[in-house]
């Protein structure tokens, strides 16, 4: 699978704190790569660079090269809401608009024009099937989403990330606060739904990153301190800091 | 806890509701006083020639109490000042809210709790002084204090409540339901008017209730501006508003005619009633979300 996201040495810094430090990392497609390391670490900062969402935080500012697709999602040319409906995202708390299930689904297509009511039927019952949330809320599309649970209103997020038809879907530890019955439902849409997406997964669970993801990078004070397949990674990590990391010595 | 301190416990709350009690106690004898004082005038003239007469005329001497044209002026001027004060107040709102810096936005909301200050009789002054002679020219009318005149003025001293509790309640809207927006592909002002208006729909209602309910019971600036005159409304006459048709002949009235201005204090005082109402409500839809 070829690479669809190329970052090279790429730098953040927040004013005068630099957050990241010489980023170089190479994440292919249709497949799940986890992004670890302990809290403060740069991880969650460099996901969100990854579809310009740091460009709202005043202060930050990104040196080096990130490439989606060959093309630097810097250029002048790049229309940032267009990349923003390629690269998707779900964050770490559920964050449903406080509107109804469906209008929440159909939010995305419809801020891209699509206004027509089948096709927005259509949109919304694929979304809601392909994020495994379909039966449970079928009969209540019209209903607040706020009255969904947690782990409902999570799966519903990763609906509406959906509803736009995006490449890449950028994950913010969307497990964290979640029980464990809705986390490992996330974590089986999320191992289904890499044959057609890109995912890239930050988390704080290192059995999760075990689980289900292809490509593990663990980051440190800011460096990616080594990146690689996650069985490599857990079960022969070339770097010590790592070895000291997985193996709970800190953290 | 000793017994002392159980006892100065109890003093605190009992003064508490003392005082709690003095503003419950104001509003009762407020309503009982204008109904009792309101009633007997409605009942010599008639509920329906009362409230649908069309003539005003407490002073001829074969007098007629009719107060449509009042309740009509108090109806279009307010109206009128929130269809002009409502969007200038709401998109203000969105742009302290949402777009403007911070230093932008402290002094733009220094400047209108500085509006909000203003005494009325000064915004009165300044429509007299400004605002009539200009109606006059521009709409080459012979007199420019006229209905239009107070719609203006009224719409300029609502903006304060409109723009401070809509820009509260956008305020108020989580990040998170932005964020999710923008990482969807929406643009800042699609998100602003697709999210977070949506989100803080009751807060801008009840914004608009309060504007209402400011508009309505406004007596010194309209009288002012709008000429004073008991006529059945229109943009450029002369009219007289339920609170200036009490306040301008109360001084020097007597008899049923002193009893009718009470009974327009107490129309007066049930628009507003349903005004509250209408606030309670909205609050209310606040809370479940």
């Amino acid at each position: 699978m070829s690479d669809i996201i190329k970052v090279k040495n790429m730098c953040l810094w927040y004013g005068e704190h630099k957050a990241l430090n010489n980023i170089n990392i190479n994440i292919p497609g249709k497949s799940i790569t986890a992004l670890i390391g302990p809290s403060g670490c740069g991880k969650s900062t460099f996901l969100k660079s990854l579809d310009r969402m740091n460009d709202l935080i005043p202060g930050v500012k990104i040196t080096g090269d990130i490439r989606y697709k060959d093309k630097d999602i810097f250029d002048a040319s790049v229309d940032v809401n267009e990349l923003r409906r390629e690269i998707g995202m779900v964050f770490q708390k559920p964050n449903p608009f406080p509107m109804s299930i469906y209008d929440n689904i159909a939010y995305g297509p419809r801020t891209h024009g699509i206004k027509s009511r089948a096709k927005l039927d259509v949109i919304v019952e694929k979304s809601l099937k392909d994020a495994a949330i379909w039966d449970e809320v079928k009969d209540r599309l019209k209903k607040n989403a706020l009255g969904l649970s947690g782990g409902q209103q999570q799966r519903l997020c990763i609906a509406r990330a959906l509803a736009v038809q995006p490449k890449v879907i950028l994950m913010d530890e969307p497990t964290s606060a979640l029980d464990p019955v809705s986390t490992s439902k996330i974590e089986e849409l999320s191992s289904k739904l890499k044959k057609d997406y890109t995912i890239i997964m930050v988390t704080h669970n290192m059995q999760q990153a075990v689980r289900i993801s292809d490509q593990t990078a663990f980051f440190l004070l800011g460096e990616l301190v080594e990146y690689g397949k996650t069985e490599t990674l857990f079960s022969t990590p070339s770097d010590k800091r790592t070895e000291d990391y997985i193996t709970g010595r800190f953290g | 806890m000793n017994n002392n301190k159980k006892v100065f416990e109890k003093a605190v709350h009992g003064i508490f509701l003392i005082l709690g009690l003095v503003t419950i106690g104001c509003v009762l004898m407020i309503t009982v006083y204008l109904v009792i004082s309101g009633i007997p005038a409605i009942r010599e003239i008639g509920l329906l020639k009362f409230l649908f007469g069309k003539k005003w005329e407490s002073a001829s001497s074969d007098p007629s109490y009719g107060i449509l044209p009042f309740i009509l002026t108090s109806v279009y001027g307010t109206a009128g000042a929130i269809v002009a004060g409502v969007p200038v107040g709401f998109f203000t709102a969105v742009y302290l809210s949402k777009v403007a810096s911070k230093g932008v936005k402290e002094t733009v909301e220094t400047i209108v709790s500085l509006l909000a200050g203003i005494p009325s009789v000064v915004y009165g002054l300044a429509g007299m002084l400004v605002l009539v002679p200009g109606i006059r020219r521009i709409f080459h009318v012979a007199d420019g204090a006229s209905l239009l005149a107070a719609i203006v003025v009224l719409a300029i001293m609502i903006l304060p409540s409109i723009i401070k509790v809509s820009t509260t309640a956008l305020d108020a809207v989580p990040k998170e339901y932005e964020d999710a927006s923008l990482a969807l592909g929406a643009t800042p002002v699609e998100t602003y008017f697709r999210v977070s208006v949506p989100a803080a729909r009751s807060g801008i209602a009840t914004a608009v209730v309060l504007g209402i309910g400011r508009a309505i019971g406004e007596a010194m600036a309209v009288m002012m501006v709008s000429g004073n005159v008991a006529n059945m409304p229109g943009l450029f006459k002369s009219v007289r508003f339920l609170t200036t048709a009490v306040a301008s002949e109360m001084s020097y009235s007597s008899g049923l005619q002193r009893q009718a201005l009470f009974s327009i204090a107490l129309v007066l005082f049930l628009f507003i009633m349903l005004i509250n109402a209408t606030l309670g409500f909205f609050l209310k839809d606040r809370k479940g979300v």
